[in-house]
């Protein structure tokens, strides 16, 4: 499969092939610029694939939208818009809902539930803006939970959060996994992946370079190795 | 004698109305346009009709009818200009309004009857008629019902389009469905009171609600309580001191804004 983006020169993914097992949880591996986000979007249907064939949960891309929850590595949200925590994550059953009707009221007790899993009920009521960095990340899974989303795409869920966010996301995607949910992470963590992910994808320059937790883990170290000898070599010159 | 011995007056009372529906419809699209950052569309519009009215003139058409025309082909190329975040949207607005503009001033070269024109781009709280007044109610309940229609997706779109495109909410067509019912809004509300007052109603309500309230549904209700009771105070001060009416409801308008943003620095003081 191939991507660009309109626009750019370069494929952004070039004959990319990748097979994710339902119920698994998969780590997308790379360096910087690898294309790691790229082939996240492309999956939740927000870049055409370019070339080749995409299946997303059996279905062609954008077939399946309300089964796929999608958190970026950098949100676009307008967090100072006036609404409250237990409002945004109530977006996640809009999927559901369809145009011109009422959330009912199952639907907010699945997002009072949301919260409660990542530990955020108490702040339910606060304007958006009123939260850190890392109470937004949670409130942004508390609303894919609460989509009830068959698959997930987490774009570096871990950065620049604290040890207790890291542990709850950690712990919520290891829960979903054993409800059988898919679980696609990008990730720079290569502990995590050995210890959390059944399976690992290490992508460079829009190619997969590796597959399988195991190689992506060699082929992480050799990389960081070539890059720590390219600094000292370039130091001594 | 009482406080509203002025509403015994036939234009006191239209005026009055007037400024009920043009202050709740401009206070509820207000709300978005300010949420949204888009403020400047309302002076944009309210040039961009020209070309319609003059086109109108011309073919002795309906002159309303025909800066609704030129205001929704605005909103509609603005949306074009901006779609998939090609161009900023204010750039698209900026040019838009330049271009709609000068096609105006081109139409009207050859005419001269800026006096005639210069009419319907300025209307006049006090000189509201029957027939305007209930061409615009027709609007803004068409612009009201489609706002509480698409409430949640509007919303969404508003804070987090992303998410919205992930789970199939197409965010650029309801930036067109927006665009349009600010365009009817506030090119309706022009023709009835102004270009100034119109921007007044639309902007300032909802900033002022904005400053005071954390929940959409507040904001509107705030900004519309806003809009409506200024108009009806501007309208009495304007009567009994003699000084403009338009001028006299925009200074009201932001002498609640000055309080409100007074209240809010004293509250993040203490
Ligand atoms: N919006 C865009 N327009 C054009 N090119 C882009 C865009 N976003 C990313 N790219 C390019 O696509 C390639 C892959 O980028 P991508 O964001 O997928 O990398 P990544 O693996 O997620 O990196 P990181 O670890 O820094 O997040 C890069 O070469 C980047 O320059
Ligand atoms: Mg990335």
């Amino acid at each position: 499969m191939h991507a660009r983006y309109a626009g750019a020169a370069h494929l952004a993914l070039s004959g990319v092939s990748l097979r994710v097992r339902w119920g698994t949880c998969f780590a997308l591996v790379g360096p910087n610029g690898a294309g790691k986000s790229t082939l996240l979007k492309v999956i939740a249907g927000l870049l055409p694939v370019q070339a080749g064939d995409l299946r997303v949960l059996g279905h062609e891309v954008g077939a399946c939208r309300a089964a796929i929850a999608y958190l970026p590595q950098r949100s676009e949200i307008d967090w100072s818009f006036p609404i409250s925590v237990r409002r945004l994550v109530l977006s996640g059953r809009y999927p559901h809902l369809g145009w011109l009707r009422l959330p009912s009221r199952e639907d907010w007790r699945v997002v009072d539930a949301a919260l409660d899993q990542v530990g955020l009920r108490d702040l339910a009521e606060r304007q958006i803006g009123e939260l850190s960095g890392g109470q937004q990340q949670r409130v942004l899974l508390a609303r894919a939970l609460a989509q009830d989303a068959t698959l997930l795409l987490l774009d570096e869920p871990l950065n620049a959060v604290d040890v207790t966010t890291q542990r709850i996301i950690s712990e919520v995607l290891h829960a979903l996994v054993q409800r059988g949910k898919t679980v696609i992470v990008a990730t720079h963590d290569l502990d995590r992946v050995q210890r959390e992910f059944d399976d690992a994808l290490f992508l460079s320059e829009g190619r997969v370079v590796a597959v399988g937790v195991h190689s992506v883990r060699e082929r992480t170290l050799q990389w960081m190795h070539a890059a720590n000898a390219f600094d000292v070599s370039h130091e001594r010159a | 004698m009482s406080v509203l011995e002025p509403f015994q007056y036939a234009f006191m009372r239209s005026a009055a109305l007037a400024g009920l529906v043009v202050g709740v419809t401009c206070a509820l699209v207000g709300t978005y346009v300010v949420l949204r950052r888009m403020a400047f569309i309302s002076d944009a519009l309210a040039h961009t009709v020209l070309p319609g009215l003059v086109i109108a003139y011309l073919n002795r058409w309906s002159m309303t009818l025909g800066a609704l025309v030129a205001g929704v082909i605005t909103a509609l190329g603005i949306g074009w200009l901006s779609r998939r975040r090609e161009l900023r949207e204010d750039t698209a607005i900026g040019i838009m309004f330049t271009a709609m503009f000068a096609l105006g001033i081109l139409l009207m070269s050859g005419v001269r009857t800026y006096r005639d024109l210069a009419h319907m781009l300025f209307g006049n709280i006090l000189g509201v008629t029957q027939a305007q007044l209930l061409l615009f109610s027709a609007v803004a309940v068409g612009v009201i019902v489609a706002l509480m229609a698409l409430h949640k997706e509007l919303e969404l779109t508003s804070f987090d389009p992303l998410h919205a495109q992930v789970i199939g909410i197409n965010a650029d067509r309801l930036r067109y469905v927006l665009l349009v019912l600010v365009a009817l809004a506030v090119v309706g509300a022009v023709q009835l009171v102004g270009v100034v007052l119109t921007s007044a109603l639309l902007i300032v309500p909802p900033a002022t609600a904005a400053l005071l309230a954390k929940r959409l549904p507040l904001v509107m209700l705030l900004a519309v309580l806003i809009a409506v009771s200024s108009t009806w105070v501007g309208l009495l001060l304007s009567y009994y001191y003699d000084v403009a009416s338009g001028a006299a409801i925009v200074l009201v308008c932001i002498v609640c804004f000055g309080v409100a943003w007074g209240w809010r620095q004293i509250r993040r003081a203490v």
